[in-house]
């Protein structure tokens, strides 16, 4: 029994949360069996020998002229076709932009159980596993598989990658078989956003504010700490729903769960939502003027204070820091 | 244009979650039951294509036990014109049986626009849509962000990890919507009281067998307490100190 991932790449790069993937997956095969298969809709051959060194002891160019971006339907039936063909005890995924519009497609077209945004697998008395937040992370749902064969997609940054220097992965082609479908949607466009933004999911640090900023004008000082600190700015939603910060950037129930290495909470006082969406941060600062803010029960660091006195004082502090350690 | 909206009833997003007897479901006592957050999106932007056609019809869908009604109403007070009650026991349904049941009975309706929330605010799952979708051969766009329709051309946009995406369908398709697509109404009074008088078809969810069983679920390991380690700018040393030494942070 072999285990499935689906590889993602962009500009002809493995993307980390690939990597992560195979890795979960080159764990499992120790107790599942069975060779690791990865899966990758391209135009042409990205090099996907390489990605034996990440994992994989097979892998599968499911090639088609449409595959030069992310082709939704297209991926979706190649992915499937893929499945159909190796019958995979398990297909993994990461959970990232393309991996949640794809997922669903592919468990559909197979008719199979998906766990979506998983942070462990493991076999337990012969069944696998998987345990996922839910309530963006005020609780963690475990879930068991029904059927041939079951699918789950990998929470970005859960799941640590591997390395296996020197060892290639046999590349077999998949042609995939033209569609109607194919025609009906298509790529037209990707609009980069601020140059070298990673998103929030993605991030090892996350700066956030607060409507205790005032206004968005102000969100400049957190853009400032962010530069020095490695920083993603995110946003709660008070200031979102006011619209002085985009969607993109709201962390909670309504917004992204992440848990990134450090998160600093900067004048957000900690609605429940709030609190769901960033708990399971390695470490947490909050900088806020009220001392009886929720948000200062869950972080390891609390400051009391005006945080445009704050704010500025820190960034400069890291700043010298940083030129210490050139 | 005939639109058809998939809406959920969840917790609400200030629920305090506590771990039902069973230890495998949300204990419901106390909870708040909402319309799901994602799917006011949905509904809103169904509403406004209705309404600048001038024409068509929005009907939405919801499934789950005797409670959805009222969530359903929400969405007839809102300005869909009919409900569809897809009645099942079941305490919680794996997103395959939901979209099998939600497939059967769209298929018949020939819509040309299927809308969903991104994800339900429970199970965070994000699946429904994008199955119904595959089921149903249809082109769908999930998470979007911005919509122009062009007679049976839609061009949507949605957000990836750094940038969005400019994707071109054409109808009839399935749309999941993200927060930011629109600014949703709140009910008039005049519309809760008509949606009193519009229709709810009852009918029973066809789930077929499950692919996904619920083993448990738990809370998460409480944070340690939270420290205040200072006042004002005199505790940013420390903080320093902390991250570095303590933390490892930095």
């Amino acid at each position: 029994m072999s285990i499935l991932v689906f590889v993602e790449q962009r500009d002809g790069r493995l993307r980390t949360v690939s990597r992560e993937a195979l890795g979960e997956a080159a764990r499992l095969s120790a107790s599942l069996g069975g060779p690791v298969v990865a899966v990758c809709p391209a135009a042409a051959d990205p090099g996907l020998a390489a990605l034996g060194e990440a994992g994989a002891d097979r892998a599968i160019l499911a090639r088609h002229q449409a595959f030069g971006s992310y082709h939704a339907a297209g991926y979706a039936r190649a992915v499937a076709a893929a499945a159909q063909t190796l019958g995979p005890k398990l297909v993994l995924f990461a959970n990232s932009a393309m991996g949640r519009d794809l997922a669903p497609r592919v468990a559909a077209r197979l008719d199979a159980g998906l766990a979506s945004d998983c942070t462990a697998l493991a076999v337990e008395g012969g069944r696998l596993i998987a345990t996922r937040p839910v309530y963006a992370g005020k609780a963690i749902q475990k879930v068991a598989f029904k059927g041939p064969v079951a699918l789950a997609s990998l929470r970005p940054k859960a799941f640590a990658a591997v390395a296996r220097p020197g060892v290639s992965a046999a590349v077999e082609t998949l042609a995939v078989a033209e569609d109607p479908q194919f025609a009906r949607s298509r790529l037209v466009s990707v609009a980069a956003s601020a140059a070298g933004k990673l998103d929030l999911t993605e991030s090892e640090v996350i700066v956030s504010g607060g409507r205790g900023l005032k206004g968005p004008e102000n969100f400049k000082l957190l853009e400032d700490l962010a530069q020095v600190l490695g920083a993603t700015v995110g946003a709660s939603r008070a200031v979102v729903d006011a619209g002085w910060r985009p969607h993109s950037d709201q962390v909670g129930q309504t917004g992204k769960t992440v848990s990134p290495k450090l998160y600093v909470a900067v004048g957000i006082s900690g609605a429940i939502q709030h609190l769901a969406g960033m708990s399971s941060s390695r470490c947490i600062v909050a900088i806020n003027k009220d001392p009886d803010a929720p948000i200062f029960k869950v972080a390891d660091y609390g400051v009391v204070g005006d945080l445009f006195e704050i704010v500025p004082a820190l960034t400069d502090a890291v700043r010298k820091l940083n030129a210490q350690h050139v | 244009m005939l639109q058809v909206v998939c809406i959920k009833q969840v917790a609400d997003t200030e629920t305090r979650v506590k771990v039902a007897a069973d230890g495998k479901t949300l204990d419901p006592a106390g909870v708040t039951w909402v319309l799901n957050p994602y799917d006011e999106f949905a509904i809103e932007e169904a509403l406004r294509i209705r309404e600048r056609q001038g024409s068509g019809e929005v009907v939405a869908i919801s499934l789950g036990g005797p409670g959805v009604q009222t969530t359903l109403r929400s969405a007839l007070a809102l300005g869909a014109d009919r409900g569809i009650h897809l009645r099942s026991e079941a305490l919680a349904p794996d997103p395959i049986a939901v979209a099998r049941a939600l497939a059967a009975e769209i298929g018949g309706l020939h819509a040309d626009l299927v809308w969903f929330g991104k994800q339900s605010v429970d199970d965070d799952q994000a699946q429904v849509g994008p199955m119904v979708a595959e089921l149903l051969e249809l082109p769908c766009a999930t998470a979007i962000a911005k919509l122009a329709l062009d007679g049976t051309r839609a061009t949507i946009e949605r957000e990836i990890e750094g940038g969005r995406e400019v994707v071109e369908l054409t109808l009839p398709a399935v749309l999941t919507a993200d927060k930011g697509l629109n600014e949703p109404r709140y009910a008039s009074l005049k519309g809760i009281m008509t949606a009193k008088k519009k229709p709810i078809d009852e009918k029973p969810a066809a789930l077929g067998e499950p692919r996904l069983e619920l083993v448990g679920l738990e809370l998460p390991a409480p944070r340690k307490a939270g420290r205040v380690i200072g006042q004002g700018v005199e505790a940013l040393p420390e903080l320093l100190r902390l991250l570095r030494e303590e933390a490892r942070a930095l």
